[in-house]
């Protein structure tokens, strides 16, 4: 079993950064959401999917190429993400937590059904865009240049993304406001229009990954649906609040889902799961989580 | 207990109410039904497509015979769940009048379909899914198969490659009972004519990225990956297959189980050179074109499958039987006709439906054409080899048919 | 990054509330329970599709155990369907490979769902509120791992064609309407026990825990064990449906160990109403209602439930039970 050449287990552990990339990503986002507004976004994945077809559609009815994708596609799902903050989640934020995962379980439901009947199950396709063709040979393997892309662009966004919560002004705002909101908004700072847009945003960078894994996987309408349960994992191991654990155990997730691969194929979608339950009974505020 | 009592009661007055009137054909209709997955990964391939294919069969039926016969189509959606497809056949059979049931992709939920119009003595004509089964230990007098199998995927595309120059092979299973079923069954197809299985990756289901495995198959540097899976699996595997190269560095890949709107999903770019066994090609003669070309234009444009033409295809078999014996309630013996009748049609062409229910036409191994040789959407396969009918389907005695009297 | 400031255990959804009045409860909950009873007699009576009935009455225990779990004891298991879809394949296994006759299979089947449940209890219990879903979360999909490679499960295909058997091998159940009463007498036998667990002490203690633990605590009791009980019966009787149900359609499939499934019986159980005790009934019998008659739509199914759960937890949180108590000023 631990013959494995030297040169496979590299390969399969770059291809797991790479999906390590998607999962830190989307656990960025989902860590975002939960840590300063406390809800349980289950339909984090619908709209990784919607982000995805916002590229497909862009492409398909306006000719507008990958690149611009990447911009517009998030900032609308973005939008519609916060409309439905702003008429629906709003009026949970006194309930238990357990109300937004149902509200939110229920948003990916619709969103999913209604794509299904317009698309199909099928998935459709989406170019690699032409600057980022080919590969590179690395001697290992064959490293295609889309997926290395993935891998830098994910990095950025996710730094770029702890940097400001962690260590700008209006990050700390942000934090405050998740501490004592009504202390916040006695500085005369808008408290519920900074929890709008930080969903917003959340919801953002699950679309982003949806456009970048546009490429990649089929654009299908239940991309969303397989892929939200292991990010939930992700985030549960990571700590639900913590934004570097979030990236942390994404990068690494993908890494161990990508060893695993090799060693015991079978088993790879559901290491995450035995991983999370080992983490969640021993440390169980997760692994970067703060201990209330 | 009162209860119990009572219970006792109902059964009893159930058992005396129970003997409906057998007319031959009730009420002069004839009520069938088209199973398929309308929402999930067949949709495209079957779904819609197949209750149209009906429509078109019932159609032809009547204006080419001028029969007397008035036929009811009804349509549902298993969602490719053995529990809905088979709670489905059952309301169908008992509530609403139905006699036949077609199409049914999806193995699991064929099985199952399979047993309930067994145990209501009705009959299924299946044109969607793969399993060998149904002609094979799970035969039944009432199920006829159409349009391909297992076996006949293992040996078309596995003994074609193998002849063309692909004689090493790695797989890229998906791990359920079709995909390991299709990999046993071409394994022993390659190694039989020569050639050597050097891998195998048993790929989760749900997977959608298939890189680490691909990267497998690249590694074993075996001539052939064979893809034993079927829908979003294949799609994804071939799409992520040319991101690394995989064609391009001289290794071909031959799915097992490929219909041409997954090809129409890819794009030619992305699938040209895969390789894959069809039971009916829409350009073949001019039989199919025509035919498909009515297909197309109530199809919104989209071309049929093999599983559309088995649809349109066994029906209008099935209808020949009964209007022959003028009874549609007892379906062994609606089946018993179908197996006596030659099958005559333009899509499949002259053939025979043999006593485990196995219908026999011949098999095509076509390849992808390359962008720059296709003349239009839809005009996407080569020719490569026919198979001859005889030889394209499990020999009678080895599938373990307990109606097979050897 | 912490939380928002509130209370540590997470307050307990809202169930529908105790009305303060003068009515016996109990002689409002025999009177539905009568009619409920003369409902699922009736039904096929009157030509209701028989497996239809059955299958809403499956469904119905399945969401009574769910709902002794969530509703009474405020804990939202998100895995239950490995004791519907484990039981399943229990109880299919011993009917058509052990051949035992039904009643045994089914009893075989809920023996083995109290002890996964006890297991998964203990290892669930140990945290609160979204962990703990998440950990049943977690096991119900390392359960369905284990039910998509174990040999005897068949993976994709389930197990097929059970046979129906010889209740106490004298009755043949596959004659629909000995089947239906074997259901029937399984569902309310289930639902009984339900009831008398929840009017007990023990059910009156795990109350008690869920709407204020730490005075539970205060007062001496052990809510950790109180909470295992209480999962390890919603499992069992979870399982006493899925092992009906197996025997009923003679099928255990991958679908009753999928999330999805773990995600329709908090749906039924939702619309029907947490913590009522004919809610989940409702419930139950609403959802498989619409799957059933609106099959032809396919994806349609899924925007309703949807919508249905977005309604719910928006205006309609009390369920339609709860609402209708509410209304009638009785505890239902």
């Amino acid at each position: 079993m631990f013959d494995i050449p030297i040169q496979a287990l590299m390969g399969q552990l770059l291809i797991g950064l790479i999906n390590g990339s998607f999962y830190a990503l989307l656990s960025l986002g989902l860590a975002v959401i939960f840590g300063l507004l406390n809800i349980i976004n289950f339909a984090h994945g619908a709209f990784y999917m919607m982000g995805a077809f916002g590229a497909y559609l862009l492409l398909s009815t306006l000719g507008l190429n990958y690149w611009w994708s990447l911009i517009i596609a998030p900032v609308v799902v973005g939008a519609i993400g916060m409309v439905l903050e702003r008429t629906m989640l709003k009026r949970l934020y006194q309930l238990d937590h357990l109300y937004g995962l149902l509200l939110t379980f229920g948003l990916a439901l619709i969103i999913q059904g209604l794509f299904r009947n317009q698309y199909g199950s099928s998935g459709l396709p989406y170019a690699i865009p032409s600057q980022l063709q080919g590969g590179q040979n690395l001697g290992f393997m064959f490293l295609p240049n889309y997926r290395a892309w993935v891998i830098v662009a994910s990095l950025v966004v996710c730094l770029l993304t702890w940097f400001v919560i962690e260590h700008t002004r209006l990050g700390g705002y942000l934090r405050a406001a998740t501490e004592s909101p009504q202390l916040v908004q006695a500085f005369g700072i808008n408290v519920p229009r900074m929890v709008t847009l930080t969903f917003g945003f959340g919801v953002a960078l699950a679309a982003l990954a949806g456009v970048m894994a546009a490429p990649i996987y089929q654009v299908s309408p239940l991309m969303g649906a397989d892929i939200i349960i292991v990010v939930f994992a992700v985030v549960v191991i990571g700590g639900m609040g913590s934004i570097m654990g979030a990236i942390v155990t994404g990068f690494g997730l993908g890494l161990i889902e990508g060893l695993t691969k090799v060693f015991y194929p079978e088993a790879s979608t559901t290491a995450i799961f035995i991983i999370m339950t080992i983490v969640l009974l021993v440390r169980p505020a997760g692994l970067f989580g703060a201990q209330k | 207990m009162k209860r119990k009592l009572l219970c006792s009661l109902i059964a009893g007055l159930g058992l005396v109410a129970g003997g409906a009137a057998q007319a031959a054909i009730p009420g002069g209709v004839v009520k069938i039904g088209v199973m398929s997955d309308m929402s999930g990964p067949y949709a495209d391939l079957a779904g819609q497509g197949s209750v149209l294919a009906a429509r078109m069969a019932v159609e032809d039926y009547l204006k080419a015979t001028k029969s007397k016969l008035k036929v009811d189509i009804v349509s549902a959606d298993h969602q490719n769940k053995p529990d809905v497809g088979s709670s489905i056949a059952r309301k169908w059979y008992d509530s609403e009048g139905v006699q036949a049931i077609f199409d049914v992709p999806t193995s699991s939920v064929a099985l199952a379909v399979n047993d309930v119009t067994k145990e209501k003595n009705k009959v299924m004509v299946n044109s969607g899914a793969g399993s060998s089964d149904l002609t094979g230990k799970a035969c039944t007098p009432n199920t006829v198969h159409w349009t391909y199998d297992t076996w006949m995927l293992a040996h078309g595309t596995g003994s074609a490659v193998v002849k063309n120059g692909g004689d090493t092979w790695f797989f890229l299973t998906a791990d359920y009972a079709f995909g390991q079923a299709l990999e046993r069954d071409t394994s022993e197809v390659v190694k039989a004519a020569g050639g050597k299985v050097l891998g195998s990756v048993k790929v989760p289901m749900g997977t959608s990225d298939f890189s680490s495995f691909l990267l497998q198959a690249q590694g074993s540097k075996a001539k052939i990956i064979g893809l034993a899976n079927a829908g979003a699996d294949t799609t994804n595997s071939i799409k992520q297959a040319a991101e690394f190269g995989i064609v391009a560095g001289g290794q071909k890949l031959a799915g097992l189980l490929v219909f041409i709107t997954d090809v129409h999903g890819l794009g030619l770019k992305t699938a040209q050179g895969l390789q894959l066994t069809e039971t009916f090609y829409w350009d073949h003669d001019d039989g199919t074109r025509a035919w498909s070309k009515r297909f197309a234009a109530a199809n919104g444009g989209k071309y049929p499958t093999m599983v559309h033409a088995g649809v349109y295809a066994g029906l209008l078999h099935y209808l020949k039987a009964v209007d022959a014996i003028q009874d549609d309630t007892d379906g062994a013996k609606v089946v018993a006709e179908m197996k006596k009748l030659p099958t005559d049609d333009p899509l499949f062409g002259k053939g025979m439906i043999r006593v485990d229910g196995r219908k026999i036409h011949p098999a095509y191994l076509f390849e992808v054409k390359k962008p720059s040789e296709s003349k239009g959407p839809w005009d996407y396969y080569k020719l490569q080899q026919t198979i001859p009918a005889d030889k394209a389907f499990r020999p009678l005695n080895e599938g373990g048919c307990p109606l097979v009297k050897s | 990054m912490s939380s928002a400031a509130h209370t540590s255990t997470g307050s307990a959804p809202v169930s529908a509330s105790a009305v303060a009045s003068t009515h016996n409860p109990a002689r409002t909950h025999a009177l539905v329970f009568a009619i409920m009873v003369v409902i699922l007699v009736g039904a096929p009576l009157l030509g209701v599709y028989p497996v239809f009935m059955m299958k809403v009455m499956c469904f119905a225990l399945f969401a009574c155990a769910f709902n002794l779990l969530l509703g009474f004891g405020g804990l939202l298991s998100f895995g239950h369907a490995m004791f519907l879809g484990g039981a399943g394949y229990a109880a299919a296994h011993a009917a058509k490979v052990w051949g035992w006759t039904p009643e045994l299979a089914v009893a075989f089947a809920t023996l083995c769902t109290a002890v996964l449940g006890w297991v998964a209890g203990l290892l669930a219990i140990r945290r609160q509120g979204i962990y703990f879903s998440m950990i049943t979360l977690a096991l119900a999909q390392m359960v369905y791992f284990f039910a998509v490679q174990a040999p005897f499960t068949h993976g994709e295909d389930g197990i097929q064609a059970v046979p129906r058997g010889h209740l106490f091998g004298l009755i043949d159940l596959s004659n629909t309407w000995a089947m239906y009463c074997f259901v029937l007498a399984i569902f309310l036998g289930g639902f009984a026990l339900i009831y008398r667990i929840v009017h007990s002490p023990f059910g009156q203690v795990l109350q008690a825990i869920r709407e204020n633990e730490p005075r539970a605590i205060s007062l001496g009791y052990d809510a950790d064990k109180f909470k295992h009980r209480a999962f390890v019966l919603s499992a069992a009787l979870a399982g006493l449906a899925g092992g009906t149900k197996a025997i009923l359609f003679q099928l255990a499939s991958l679908t009753d160990v999928h999330w999805g499934m773990s995600g329709e019986v908090v749906l039924m159980t939702l619309l029907g109403g947490m913590g009522t005790i004919f809610g989940p009934v409702v419930g139950a019998a609403v959802i498989v209602t619409m799957q059933n008659y609106l099959a032809e739509l396919g994806s349609w199914v899924t925007v309703v439930q949807g919508v249905i759960f977005v309604v719910c937890v928006l205006v309609f949180r009390r369920g339609i039970v709860g609402e209708l108590g509410a209304l009638l000023k009785k505890s239902l």
